[in-house]
């Protein structure tokens, strides 16, 4: 953690040379008043310059993984984080044994974890839109079972021709549902309903175009 | 143990940790973590549609389940504040 103290006429001024010195903007930094000024007599006997103590904030993805560490070791769980860039986004992964009191049942408690994470890492500075937070590989599998669910009911609606709706899901599992069929050309994907019961349809596509077959 | 995690999430979430007080009070059926925060982290530690309060409780009863144990969390009012 970065800390330095600086001063100036006014705590202004001072937060002005500590911004200086450290090369950041305002919204980088916690700023805490040491001293204030005073004018002293006159302005000119006694006087004394403001002083401050500036801290750079530190960035998002650091501020995650000390919260999942911290939380682990509070837990009373063993575990490791590892952290990983992923574009705009960051993944963490906590890796150990015994850790499905975090996963919960089908996931809920995995959920509120990360939804945490973020409210908590958002504190920090830095680019990163969102943090994901993965529990002993179990996103990686329900991803995987999602999949494997959109191909086949996508298959079902290619032999049938009849649309066919998925059991309701939350905005995540249908984006990745929806992304499973993108490069699908015999089938189209769309979401109907109200959450929480807002459901993918998948419905074969018209021919049309390139795909489309002639009588 | 567990109003040790209750505090350590409390204090992550506020703009003011050295005001996060967290008391442990023996219930009948579960324990009681009455949590404590300056007025204006209120806001924070319920979050929109309490979804923070909700993750905290969801993650503290989680840890209490691996003990045998029910808890919960509730905010308790400053003295002297109004909502």
């Amino acid at each position: 953690m970065t800390t330095i103290e600086t001063t100036g006429r006014s705590v202004e001024e001072a937060l002005e040379n500590a911004l200086r010195e450290l090369g950041v903007s305002e919204d980088d930094v916690i700023v805490e008043v040491i001293e204030e000024p005073s004018r002293g007599f006159l302005g000119i006997i006694g006087s004394k310059d403001a002083r401050i103590r500036v801290t750079l904030k530190k960035d998002k993805a650091e501020i995650a993984y000390e919260f999942l560490t911290g939380l682990l070791h509070r837990m009373n769980l063993r575990g490791i984080v590892e952290s990983r860039a992923q574009g705009d986004t960051h993944l963490l992964t906590v890796n150990g044994d015994d850790l499905g009191v975090l996963i919960g049942r089908h996931g809920q408690t995995l959920k509120h974890l990360e939804f945490l994470t973020n409210v908590v890492a958002s504190r920090g500075i830095g680019d990163i839109k969102r943090v994901f937070v993965d529990v002993a590989g179990y996103r990686k599998r329900k991803e995987k079972m999602l999949e494997d669910l959109a191909r086949n009911a996508a298959r079902k609606v290619q032999k049938t021709g009849k649309s066919a709706a998925l059991r309701p899901m939350d905005a995540r599992d249908r984006r990745i549902v929806h992304l499973a069929l993108q490069k699908n050309t015999r089938v189209t994907t769309h979401s109907e309903g109200d959450e929480p019961f807002r459901r993918v349809i998948i419905s074969p596509r018209r021919n049309e175009g390139g795909h489309s077959r002639q009588r | 143990m567990l109003r040790e995690l209750v505090t350590f999430i409390a204090k992550s979430i506020v703009d003011n940790p050295e005001q996060v007080e967290v008391n442990e009070v023996e219930g009948e059926r579960a324990v009681v973590f009455e949590l404590r925060v300056a007025p204006e982290d209120m806001g924070k530690v319920i979050g929109k549609k309490g979804r923070v309060i909700h993750a905290v409780r969801a993650l503290v009863q989680a840890a209490a389940a691996k003990e045998g144990k029910r808890a919960t969390v509730e905010i308790l009012e400053q003295p002297g504040l109004r909502l």
